[in-house]
C-alpha cells in the first residue's frame, strides 16, 4: 500500500515497493509560478539527501529540488520536457518528477505527513 | 522578507487587495505577480492591456533659465532643440562614459523639462544632477507622485473609456494633461502605451476606473520584465552599468551625432575615444536552442571553447515561445547567426546570436 510523505522542502513522496515517486507540492508550485523548463536526472544516477535532483526553472528563476532521502534514479518523469506546465496544474499527480529506489527507508521516519506539512505551511 | 529601510508603494493596499506576490527590487517591495500568474500576465499585456504600478520609478523636474544647458551637461542630449512635448532616451554619463542611468527627458516648456529615473539609481541620480545644477541657473524637484504605466495595444482605449483622451499623443512625447499630472507615450514592453505620473488620490480613482474595464489587468515586475527582455530593452544594473558605455550597449542611436561631435556632455571625451578605436564588447540578443533559460551571468564561449561573452539577462518569452537572453559578447563574434554556447550549471547549451528584439515593437509613431 503506497504511503506519502512531505518535507518542509515542500516535496512529497509516495512510496511503494521500496520505490518513491517525487515531487514538489501545490504550495511550492504556487510559490514558483508558471514553470517553462524542468531539468531531469539520469537514470541510475545515486544521490544522497539533500542533493540535487531536479532543477525547476520559472519565467523569472531557476530553483533547485532536493533528493529527500538517499537512493537510486529509476525513472524521470519525460511528459515535462514538452510540457513543464504539467507541474503547476498537477503538482501531485501527473506533474511529478522523478521515481527513486531508497536506499534506507529509515529515513522515512524523519518525514512529515500530511498534516505535518500543513501545519509547517501554516 | 523585507527589511525596515524597504520602502512601500502608495497604492500597496491595492495590490495586496489583487492577491499580489511581492517581492524585493531596488529598496521596493513590488507585486511580482498576480493571481493570474507571469505567462498569463504576460500574454495579456500583449493582447490587451496591462496596469503596471512604478512608482519605485522618480519624476524630476528640471527648470529655470538654463534648465536645458544643465541637462545639455548632464546628459548627451541637445535639449533645447526638442520641441515641446517631445520625449528623448538618454543617459548620465559618468567621465569614462559609464552609463551611471538611462533616463527619459521630455520637454514642458520653454524652460521645463521632466527627467523620468530608475528607481535603483534615483538617490545617485538626485545627487549628481543637484552637484552638477549648482553651476547652472536651474532648480530640481524631486516630484511626489504615483506612477502607472498602461501598456498593450488597448492602453489607449482603456484610458479613453476611463476619461482620458489620448489620441494626438505620438509615441516618445509627454504633456501635463491636468494639474500635477504628467502623461507620456512611452513604457518597457515594445507595445504602444502610456506612462502616468499623478497624484495619489487621482491615481487611486483612475486604477478603479481603469479595473471596471476587463480589458485591463494588473501586471507585476515578473511580465515587466520578460515584456522588457523580448522587446530587447535594456534593464540598468543588469544590461547597462556604470562600467558599459552606449557604444558597447549599441545605443549610439540615442545620441544626436552633433552631440557626439560638440562633446558637451560629461564622458564625451572617453566616449569618442571608445568610438574611434572601436568598442570590444558588444549586446547582443541572444537565443538559447531548446527550453532551457539561460539567465544572468552564465559564461559564453566560442565553438573552440574559448571565452566570447556572457548573459546580463535572460529567461523566458512567453510571446517568443522560447528562451531569450541578453549579453555582451566579442565585437568579432556579434552577429547574427553566430553559435555560441552558454554555460549552465556544467552543461553547455547551445546559443544563437539574435537580433533585436524578440518580439517586434508596436509604437505609435504617428
Amino acid at each position: 500500500m503506497a504511503k506519502t510523505y512531505f518535507t518542509e522542502d515542500h516535496e512529497w513522496l509516495r512510496v511503494e515497493g521500496g520505490i518513491a515517486t517525487v515531487g514538489i507540492t501545490d504550495y511550492a508550485q504556487e510559490q514558483l509560478g508558471d514553470l517553462v523548463f524542468v531539468e531531469l536526472p539520469e537514470i541510475g544516477k545515486k544521490l544522497s539527501k539533500g542533493d540535487t535532483a531536479v532543477v525547476v526553472e520559472s519565467v523569472k528563476a531557476a530553483s533547485d529540488v532536493y533528493a529527500p532521502v538517499d537512493g537510486e534514479i529509476t525513472d524521470a518523469n519525460a511528459s515535462l520536457s514538452s510540457d513543464p506546465s504539467l507541474v503547476n496544474s498537477a503538482a501531485t499527480g501527473d506533474g511529478w518528477l522523478w521515481k527513486m529506489r531508497l536506499a534506507n527507508e529509515g529515513q522515512l521516519e524523519g518525514l512529515l505527513d500530511e498534516a505535518g506539512y500543513k501545519a509547517h505551511i501554516g | 522578507m523585507t527589511g525596515e529601510d524597504t520602502k512601500h508603494l502608495p497604492l500597496e493596499d491595492l495590490h495586496t487587495a489583487a492577491g499580489a506576490r511581492f517581492g524585493a527590487f531596488a529598496g521596493w517591495s513590488m507585486p511580482l505577480t498576480y493571481p493570474a500568474g507571469v505567462m498569463k500576465e504576460h500574454l495579456h499585456t500583449r493582447e490587451h492591456a496591462g496596469l503596471f504600478d512604478i512608482s519605485h520609478m522618480k519624476l524630476f523636474e528640471v527648470s529655470g533659465s538654463a534648465a536645458a544647458a544643465l541637462l545639455n551637461r548632464a546628459c548627451p542630449l541637445d535639449a533645447g532643440a526638442l520641441e515641446i512635448s517631445q520625449s528623448k532616451y538618454t543617459f548620465f554619463l559618468n567621465e569614462a562614459a559609464g552609463i551611471i542611468d538611462d533616463l527619459i527627458v521630455t520637454r514642458l516648456g520653454d524652460e521645463r523639462f521632466m527627467v523620468v529615473a530608475n528607481a535603483g539609481n534615483a538617490v545617485t541620480d538626485e545627487k549628481h544632477l543637484r552637484a552638477l545644477a549648482e553651476d547652472f541657473d536651474a532648480k530640481v524637484d524631486a516630484l511626489d507622485r504615483v506612477f502607472l504605466a498602461i501598456q498593450g495595444p488597448e492602453a489607449w482605449a482603456a484610458l479613453a473609456r476611463a476619461g482620458i483622451e489620448t489620441g494626438s499623443l505620438l509615441f516618445m512625447h509627454g504633456i501635463e494633461p491636468r494639474q500635477n499630472w504628467f502623461m507620456s507615450r512611452s513604457g518597457y514592453t515594445g507595445e504602444d502605451g502610456f506612462e502616468i505620473g499623478l497624484p495619489e488620490a487621482d491615481a487611486r480613482n483612475l486604477v478603479a476606473k481603469l479595473l471596471e474595464d476587463e480589458r485591463v489587468l494588473w501586471i507585476g515586475l515578473a511580465a515587466r520584465d520578460s515584456l522588457r527582455l523580448e522587446a530587447g530593452l535594456c534593464l540598468h544594473g543588469q544590461d547597462i552599468t556604470p562600467e558599459i558605455d552606449p557604444a558597447s550597449a549599441g545605443l549610439m542611436w540615442a545620441i544626436p551625432k552633433d552631440v557626439r561631435a560638440a562633446g558637451h556632455f560629461i564622458g564625451a571625451d572617453a566616449l569618442r575615444a571608445i568610438v574611434e578605436r572601436g568598442a570590444a564588447q558588444k549586446r547582443v540578443g541572444l537565443k538559447p536552442e531548446g527550453r532551457q533559460p539561460v539567465r544572468a551571468g552564465a559564461a559564453l564561449f566560442d565553438a573552440d571553447g574559448n571565452p566570447a561573452g556572457h548573459v546580463t539577462s535572460g529567461g523566458f518569452g512567453p510571446s517568443a515561445g522560447h528562451p531569450v537572453a541578453i549579453g555582451y559578447i566579442h565585437t568579432a563574434l556579434a552577429k547574427p547567426g553566430t553559435r555560441l554556447f552558454a554555460d549552465v550549471r556544467g552543461t553547455k547549451i547551445p546559443i544563437e546570436i539574435n537580433s533585436l528584439p524578440f518580439t517586434p515593437h508596436r509604437y505609435r509613431k504617428g
